[in-house]
C-alpha cells in the first residue's frame, strides 16, 4: 500500500516537473512548478522529513514561485514576451542523449547505495545535552552551527546582491508599490490580510517554538512570516521600506549578528566558536532562532518581491 | 530485496536532475533555466532525502542539509530573477553600465 503510493506520488511527481519544464507558456510553467513543489513536500512527509516537508513547501514552492512570476510579469511589461525559442534538432538530440546517459549513470550508482539513517545514531544520544529533541534543530543549530551560520549570510549577501541591482533613477523608491491595482482584488487581498496576519504571526511563533522539539524551525516560520507579508503587500496593508530605511536593516541584520554574538561569546567564554555554555544550549538556540526567523522573514520577503523597479509615474500615484 | 523504499525517490531524484539539465541545455530562455536550475536541485535533494530514509526515519544530517539548499536555492533563483529582469531593463544597450541612467518611457 505504502509503496504503491510512493511510486504514485513519484510518478506525479516527474509528470508535474515535466510538465513544468517543457510547457510552452512561461506562466503555466511556474504554475505546475508551484504544483511540482508541492508534490515533492508530500514525498518529503512520506520520508518522514517533515521539517524538510515545510521548508520546500513554504521556501521552494512559495517564495521562489512568487519571485518568479514577478520576474516574468515584469519582464512582460518590458517588452520581452517569454517566447520559446526552438533549438536546432541536432543540439536537443545531443544534450537528450548526454542527459539521458547522466540519468542512467546516476540512476545507477544511486541504486548501489543502501538507504539507511546511519547518522541519525551519532546524533541521537548527543541530543539529551542540548536539551532539544528535534535533531534537525540538533543539527541545524548546534553541530552544524557553522553551515546555518554562513547560510544566514547568503541570504543577506544575495538580498544586497539584488539590490544592487536597482537602476540609479529608482533607488530612492520602496522595492516596488506592489500593491494591486484592481480595486476588488485588492479589496479582497486586504481583508484577507487582515485575517491571515494574526495567524501567521502565531504559526510562526509556535513553528520556532515547537522546532526544538517536534518538525519545524526558523526558516519554516520565516518563510511562513515571509508569505504573509507579501500577501500584506499585495493588499497595501503592509508599505515596503526603502532600501536605506533602518528598520528594515535592523529587522534583516538581527538574525545572523545575534547567531554571530552568540557564537563569538561562545568561543570568549573558552569554548570554542558557535560553542554553547553547558546548561544555556536551549535557552540560546530558542533566541538565535526567534531572532533568526525574523531576519529569514524580512530576507525572504524582499527578495521574494526583487530591488525597487522603475515604475511608471502613474502606477506609484494610484498607490498611495 | 534488492530495491528498498527510498531507492524510489532517489531514482525519481536522478531522473528530476536529468530532465532538469536537459531542460537547461534546450530551453534558451533564462527565467526557464533557472526552473531548470530549481529543479535539478530539487532531484538532488530528492536523492539525499532517498538515500536517508529507513524505517525508523530520515537521516537528521541530510534533513539539515537539505533545508540549508532549499534555502540557497530560494536565493539563487530570486537574485537570478533580478539579475533577468534588470538585464531585460538595459534591452539591447548592451554595452550600457549597470549604474546608467534610464528615462522612463
Amino acid at each position: 500500500m505504502s509503496a504503491a503510493f510512493d511510486i504514485l506520488l513519484c510518478l506525479m511527481i516527474l509528470a508535474t516537473a515535466g510538465i513544468a519544464l517543457f510547457v510552452r507558456g512561461a506562466f503555466a510553467a511556474i504554475a505546475f512548478f508551484i504544483a511540482f513543489g508541492n508534490l515533492l513536500g508530500l514525498a518529503w512527509l512520506a520520508l518522514g522529513a517533515v521539517n524538510v516537508a515545510l521548508a520546500e513547501i513554504a521556501v521552494g514552492a512559495g517564495v521562489t514561485g512568487v519571485a518568479l512570476i514577478l520576474a516574468c510579469s515584469r519582464l512582460f511589461e518590458l517588452g520581452d514576451n517569454l517566447a520559446d525559442v526552438r533549438t536546432p534538432l541536432a543540439s536537443r538530440l545531443g544534450s537528450a542523449a548526454l542527459c539521458l546517459g547522466f540519468t542512467v549513470m546516476l540512476a545507477g550508482v544511486v541504486l548501489t547505495i543502501p538507504p539507511g539513517d546511519r547518522l541519525s545514531k551519532v546524533v541521537a544520544p548527543l541530543l539529551p545535552g542540548l536539551g532539544i529533541e528535534n535533531p534537525v534543530t540538533g543539527v541545524l543549530l548546534a553541530f552544524r552551527g557553522y553551515d546555518t551560520l554562513l547560510e544566514t549570510f547568503v541570504l543577506l549577501g544575495a538580498l544586497v546582491a539584488a539590490w544592487s541591482l536597482t537602476p540609479d533613477a529608482s533607488r530612492r523608491l520602496p522595492p516596488t508599490t506592489m500593491v494591486m491595482t484592481d480595486p476588488t482584488s485588492r479589496i479582497v487581498a486586504e481583508a484577507f490580510t487582515r485575517l491571515l496576519a494574526p495567524a501567521a504571526l502565531i504559526i510562526a511563533a509556535y513553528l520556532v517554538w515547537v522546532g526544538s522539539d517536534l518538525p519545524g524551525g526558523a526558516f519554516q516560520a520565516g518563510a511562513v512570516l515571509a508569505g504573509a507579508l507579501v500577501v500584506a503587500t499585495l493588499g497595501g496593508v503592509v508599505v515596503l521600506p526603502r532600501l536605506d530605511s533602518l528598520a528594515a536593516r535592523i529587522a534583516l541584520m538581527v538574525g545572523p549578528l545575534t547567531f554571530l554574538a552568540i557564537g563569538l561569546a561562545g568561543a570568549a567564554l573558552g569554548g570554542r566558536f558557535l560553542a554553547y555554555p553547558d546548561g544555556l544550549e536551549k535557552t540560546l538556540i530558542v533566541t538565535i532562532e526567534y531572532a533568526l526567523a525574523i531576519s529569514i522573514a524580512a530576507g525572504l520577503a524582499l527578495l521574494a518581491i526583487g530591488p525597487p523597479q522603475p515604475m511608471p509615474n502613474n502606477a506609484r500615484a494610484d498607490a498611495r | 530485496m534488492l530495491v528498498e523504499g527510498g531507492h524510489v525517490f532517489a531514482v525519481t531524484g536522478a531522473v528530476l536532475a536529468g530532465l532538469g539539465f536537459y531542460s537547461f541545455l534546450v530551453k534558451r530562455h533564462p527565467i526557464r533555466q533557472l526552473l531548470a536550475a530549481n529543479v535539478v536541485g530539487a532531484g538532488v535533494f530528492l536523492m539525499l532525502g532517498g538515500l536517508g530514509r529507513s524505517p525508523g526515519g530520515a537521516d537528521p544530517f541530510a534533513q539539515a542539509l537539505v533545508i540549508t539548499g532549499i534555502v540557497i536555492a530560494v536565493a539563487l533563483s530570486a537574485l537570478g530573477a533580478a539579475m533577468v529582469v534588470r538585464l531585460a531593463a538595459c534591452g539591447d544597450k548592451d554595452e550600457a553600465p549597470l549604474g546608467e541612467k534610464r528615462e522612463g518611457p
